[in-house]
């Protein structure tokens, strides 16, 4: 496979005060995969997201993002925006404004579409994310927490990204529900061609739909196939993929 | 016959982008190049709306062939042209797209019509009408709801003072210094600046009449009967009310009150009775400083401007107050104390859902606080009116 990076974060140092949350990780992401980012509690992994993004600067390091070298040229993130989402935990849906109203935010700053065209586009990504057309004109308190973060994910592709960052996307969802949304999220990624990070605590989503795994672990990363990581000799790593709930999601998706 | 029709547009980022049409027999044979995505489907649907063939056409066919990129935006472009005839009765297909792109196109393929994105617009006079009827509701369940929280407060109040040692100490220690010293500055500042504007507009008046020592009538009169207390009073209610009600909402929206309630505290002996308590401690101190500060201000006009001596200005004004003059504005106070305390609380927990709601509520608890002070500042001159106070 050719090593066609969308992400590329080398020599990452991330420090709090004294304390050091990252320690030159690297971090790596080629364009068409779902990666999936795990890690004990306060390893980072939405610090790691938020540096990326741009939302946090580090204390040091070297990021290219689809191929903006933004650690040494920050207006690279303007560039950037528009391609590609994010998805944060309970959706983060503007409450003042309705389903629709927010997919439309990010086409309106974009401009140059007329009301008509954007409506379309509006029941198109609604539609897209399962969610029912007459969810359109509700605000986001009267949707369920499911349906919230459908909403947000229409809004993180309402300008067809090529990277979509996720933030625990499944969590708080029952397990039929958070199936469905593996599944939606792998089809999108599939059909739309799009790279995915998400961070994740949910084995069933990891196993389901990731293709490769980023472990954050004593400062660093890493990285491997659910297999590899499996026969990983790290103790975390072993307890985190052999433990009884692991194994229930991998036998689920290997038998 | 055929039309030809190419576009072109260097400036508007479409001219990777492109859709030409003509008329093969029947049909409307399209022809679409180029990169379809977000940066160019503005345009080119601009010039598709525009097109009279395309949309009154029952028979096309898209041609993709010369499709370098799609992505969603585009295939729904591109799908709506086959759209177009099939709802004119006709269809259509899209033809020699890339398989890269086939889910895109099934993807925009099922869609139903397009929904409206914000609920309905209503008439005007029915809106008008649907509003007088909703504020008169509203007016009158907030007003039954805050009747029956100042009973709640008052029996969770006696039961505190009937059993003091549930009193939480530490909250009402941190919350006096919070709601009355840190609020010291700013009402000394105020309530000064008052007394210097009422002691130079009353001997500016006064003088017409050469009755200028009257101004230390006039002033010690209004401020330590009124002005003290009301001045404060709003800066209070701006300050610490609204801080209540931003507290308390938070929490709400926190879901800490919740918390409290399945450990078993009691939200109200717990966030209310402090503040409460706290603001009927320090509001009628900061009031008695308010009028200290209001009378400095008035005294240091008076000395300054109106050659009173000090001994002239302090007999003046000893003469025209007595302890009971300071008192009916004294004994405003903790009235004026609980009712920001009660409406900040009130309107706090009152908060539901989302962060919009906090701020709504905020203000909403200061404009109130506010209104009832002088309300109450009204019935409390009448009734002292009457009794010949």
């Amino acid at each position: 496979m050719v090593d066609d990076l969308v992400i590329d974060v080398r020599h990452l140092t991330t420090r709090f005060g004294s304390k050091t949350i990252h320690d030159d990780l690297t971090f790596q992401v080629r364009r068409g995969e779902v990666m999936g980012l795990v890690g004990g509690s306060g390893t980072g992994k939405s610090v790691l997201l938020k540096s990326i993004v741009g939302l946090m600067r580090p204390h040091a390091a070297d990021i290219t993002i689809l191929g903006e070298h933004v650690s040494a040229d920050p207006s690279g993130y303007d560039r950037l925006r528009g391609r590609w989402g994010m998805l944060f935990q309970d959706g983060a849906l503007f409450s003042s404004l309705t389903v629709g109203q927010n997919v439309q935010v990010p086409m309106l700053e974009r401009g140059g579409m007329s009301q008509a065209l954007i409506n379309e586009l509006i029941a198109l990504k609604i539609d897209m994310v399962g969610l029912p057309a007459d969810a359109c004109p509700k605000y986001p308190s009267e949707l369920s927490g499911g349906m919230r973060k459908r909403a947000g994910l229409a809004r993180s592709l309402a300008l067809d990204p090529e990277i979509l960052f996720l933030d625990e996307p499944t969590a708080g969802l029952d397990p039929i529900g958070a199936a469905a949304f593996d599944h939606l999220i792998r089809d999108l990624s599939d059909s739309l061609g799009l790279t995915v990070v998400m961070i994740t605590h949910d084995l069933d989503s990891l196993a389901a739909i990731c293709d490769r795994i980023s472990v954050l672990i004593d400062k660093k990363v890493v990285v491997g196939t659910m297999a590899e990581l499996t026969a990983h000799p790290h103790p975390w790593i072993q307890s985190y993929f052999h433990g009884e709930r692991a194994r229930a999601a991998f036998a689920e998706t290997v038998g | 016959m055929s039309i030809v029709n190419e576009h072109f547009d260097p400036a508007g980022g479409a001219d990777q982008a492109a859709v030409s049409w003509e008329m093969r027999g029947e049909g409307l044979h399209v022809r679409a190049s180029g990169t379809w995505t977000i940066a160019t489907v503005g345009t080119l649907d601009a010039k598709i709306r525009k097109a009279r063939e395309l949309n009154e056409a029952r028979r096309v066919i898209v041609d993709a062939v010369d499709i370098v990129h799609v992505d969603t935006a585009g295939a729904w472009l591109l799908r709506r042209l086959v759209r177009t005839a099939e709802e004119n009765g006709g269809g259509g297909d899209v033809v020699n797209l890339d398989a890269r792109f086939e889910r895109l196109l099934a993807l925009a393929g099922h869609v139903g019509q397009p929904d409206r994105i914000a609920p309905p617009p209503r008439l005007f006079i029915v809106k008008l009408l649907e509003e007088i009827g909703e504020g008169a509701f509203h007016a009158y369940r907030q007003g039954r709801d805050l009747l029956g929280f100042i009973g709640l407060v008052t029996v969770k109040l006696m039961h505190v003072i009937v059993n003091p040692r549930r009193i939480r100490g530490t909250a009402l220690v941190n919350q006096i210094e919070e709601v009355g010293l840190n609020a010291l500055p700013i009402v000394g500042l105020l309530n000064l600046l008052v007394g210097v504007v009422l002691a130079y507009q009353g001997a500016d008046q006064l003088a017409r009449f050469g009755a200028e020592i009257f101004t230390v009538n006039l002033l010690a009169v209004s401020v330590l009967r009124e002005i003290g207390v009301l001045i404060t009073s709003i800066i209070v209610a701006g300050r610490s009310g609204s801080a209540f009600t931003a507290q308390i909402g938070t929490m709400k929206v926190n879901q800490e009150i919740d918390a409290m309630q399945t450990i078993g505290l009691d939200p109200i002996e717990v966030l209310v009775v402090p503040r409460m308590i706290a603001l009927i401690i320090a509001l009628p101190l900061l009031t008695f400083f308010a009028m200290i500060m209001g009378l400095f201000g008035g005294g240091l006009v008076s000395v300054l401007l109106l050659d009173l001596s000090v001994t002239q200005f302090t007999t003046q004004l000893l003469d025209a107050a007595t302890i009971e003059t300071m008192l009916v504005g004294l004994v405003k106070a903790p009235v004026f104390a609980s009712l920001i305390a009660l409406v900040g609380c009130f309107e706090g927990l009152r908060v539901s859902g989302s962060a919009d709601s906090v701020g709504r509520l905020t203000t909403q608890s200061v404009v109130e606080s506010i209104f009832l002070v002088i309300v109450f500042d009204a019935a409390f001159s009448i009734v002292f009116s009457i009794l010949g106070i």
